[in-house]
């Protein structure tokens, strides 16, 4: 049985504390009045020449056609109020993102009744369990959203949508009230599935047949039927609907590549933080070789979903559509750029030769390289329609990160000390203890 | 060069793994092992030198970028500059995102044929080869095991018979 050593214990905790803070800087040092929120940008010299360009291209979109200055400067003041709560939005995301992509690959591990993985199946419970925490979290802040406490999702603005004849159009589904129907049966589905999965694999453990194990193949096969639907709509919802007008029919399989290489990571990483505390005894490095692998091809497969995206809009050039590059490649340059850096050209280089990939500090090091991209590749989904060039990486985003950082680790880590760390009686225990490359 | 060498078949990939353990723990040079399929971790146990195949493989991967970037710009931008899409082609880099696919494809290309090239001419493969496997069951079910001999046959063939051999040769090469 693993126990929750007291230092890594502390030490989420205040992770949690220091973001808390952060987060509360960030939300009392965004502006109230429109006087406030030029002080801020006058503040900081070089900003507003920027920001009105930005309005500019917003200004049809948002609906303000008319009285053009004093639409700017209100249209900059939503920008930094929005500030602290994209910044807490996307790290929300982005860690309970990383539990749904681990689901995937533990479903996927089960429906393929692998043999290699069964030692890794309760580390891939553990981090499961974030989901209850960190999708209530999701969907607090996609409520709040919706009762109009901030303004992340444009279409959410009925004032917005009254002069806005395609969003008009779009209003049977981007309307509150399904988007939070939609939100509650895409959570309950992922985490029903994991609850009842997990009990059944503690069952395995105890019973005498491999009824339970079968029974979990099955759901497991029924439900990522289930998940490809959901978190493709997920994507659609909660990330591509920030920017309503804009629309990519790969979307759903870009953010499915981010979520399933950032959890593959995080497996390893945890993985390989156990071992080295002395547990999961009979993992051995070909386990961490084959989640390197994954790794490795995962984060080319994101970056071909990446560049076909990119590279149909860039070629057609329509306007209605390059304008989503167009503001990434002006307003947001160094994230976007360093991001294909990070999740391609660090995993592959790094990677690529085999006996790299059985080096567990090596791992550990691209894994941090892989999450900071991917990271980033959630702030730049977000960003760039709710706070536009007003973006930095500063107190709340860090502050946000280190939350649920915090929290993550906590939930993790508690979750795995409720069972035995190596499965007992999962059939294909004896293949994955040999496994061997 | 005439020397007798000793052949020992085997019907089992298992046993052979097993045999081939047991003739290097008894310090026995290993010529060569003929299979009618490859064996996981058969040359780990003859204590074969990793390939360097994967080294060669990068190599080529780099040549094709390298072929495909000087191609592109050559045909593109400085031989006959076109304007394809309302895209005018006057600079590699601004257009770069069009040549990706072929970048990536001859990276692609020149790495795979390259490198089965490379393995061709180090095995000595060609067309029309003569095979080089003693015995034709080689190809069918059986695994043969080739041990040169010094003077000591009598114990060769003591030890491989106990390795589970199914039937052993004495020829010369």
């Amino acid at each position: 049985m693993y126990t929750f050593s007291n230092r890594l214990k502390i030490a989420s905790f205040i992770l949690m504390a220091v973001g808390v803070l952060g987060i509360g800087i960030g939300f009392m040092a965004a502006p109230s009045t429109v006087e406030e929120a030029k002080a801020i940008v006058a503040g900081h010299g070089d900003g507003h020449g920027d920001a009105h360009a930005v309005a500019e291209g917003h200004g049809e979109e948002m609906g303000h056609g008319d009285a053009h200055d004093a639409s700017h400067d209100e249209h900059l003041l939503h920008q930094l109020q929005n500030k602290p709560w994209a910044a807490l939005y996307v790290a929300a995301f982005f860690f309970f993102m990383i539990a749904l992509g681990v689901l995937a690959f533990y479903a996927i591990q089960r429906a393929a009744q692998a043999g290699w993985s069964p030692l890794l199946f309760r580390v891939m419970e553990g981090i499961t369990a974030y989901l209850v925490p960190g999708g209530i979290i999701v969907f607090v802040i996609l409520a709040l959203s919706v009762a109009h406490m901030n303004h992340l999702f444009v279409w959410m603005d009925p004032e917005v949508v009254a002069h806005d004849a395609l969003l008009q159009g779009k209003a049977g589904f981007l309307n509150g009230t399904f988007f939070l129907i939609r939100a509650a049966v895409f959570l309950g589905g992922w985490i029903l599935y994991r609850e009842y999965s997990r009990k059944l694999s503690l069952a395995q453990d105890e019973s005498n047949d491999d009824s339970n194990f079968k029974l979990n193949f099955r759901i497991s096969a029924a439900f990522l039927v289930f998940y490809l639907i959901s978190e493709s709509m997920m994507s659609w919802d909660w990330i591509m609907s920030v920017d309503p007008h804009w629309f990519s029919t790969l979307f759903g399989w870009y953010i499915f590549a981010s979520m399933f290489v950032s959890g593959i990571t995080v497996i390893a990483m945890v993985t390989i933080y156990l071992k080295s505390r002395g547990y999961l005894p009979d993992v051995n490095d070909s386990h961490i070789h084959d989640l390197a692998k994954f790794m490795f091809g995962i984060s080319i497969f994101w970056t071909y979903l990446w560049f076909s995206q990119f590279m149909l809009i860039w070629y057609s050039n329509i306007p209605e559509e390059v304008t989503y590059y167009v503001t990434r490649i002006a307003d947001f340059n160094l994230p976007f750029f360093g991001m294909v850096a990070m999740n391609f050209l660090f995993p592959v280089l790094l990677l690529m030769n085999s006996d790299y990939k059985r080096v567990n500090w090596f791992v550990i090091m691209t894994g941090i390289v892989i999450l900071a991209g991917h990271y980033l590749d959630i702030f730049n989904a977000i960003m760039p329609a709710t706070v536009g060039d007003q973006w930095f990486i500063g107190i709340p985003e860090i502050g946000s990160i280190l939350f649920f950082a915090g929290l993550f680790i906590f939930f993790v880590f508690r979750a795995l000390t409720k069972a035995p760390l190596q499965p007992k009686r999962n059939p294909f225990i004896e293949e994955s203890k040999h496994f061997h490359y | 060069m005439a020397s007798k060498v000793i052949h020992a078949f085997y019907n089992d990939d298992d046993v052979l793994m097993h045999a081939v353990k047991k003739v290097k723990a008894a310090k026995h040079h290993i010529e060569e092992v003929y299979c009618p399929f490859p064996v996981h971790g058969l040359d780990k146990a003859m204590g074969l030198a990793p390939t360097r195949i994967a080294i060669t493989s990068f190599l080529y991967g780099c040549v094709g970028l390298t072929v495909a970037i000087v191609m592109m710009n050559y045909i593109m931008i400085q031989d006959w500059p076109q304007d394809i899409g309302g895209k005018p082609s006057f600079s590699y880099l601004e257009n770069m995102p069009a040549f990706v696919p072929i970048m990536f494809e001859l990276t692609v290309f020149f790495a795979a044929h390259l490198m089965v090239i490379t393995f061709y001419l180090r095995s000595r493969l060609w067309p029309f080869k003569e095979a080089e496997n003693p015995d034709v069951r080689t190809t069918d079910d059986h695994f043969l095991m080739e041990i040169e001999i010094h003077d000591n046959e009598q114990e060769l063939k003591d030890l491989l018979m106990d390795t589970g051999a199914v039937e052993i040769n004495i020829t010369e090469k």
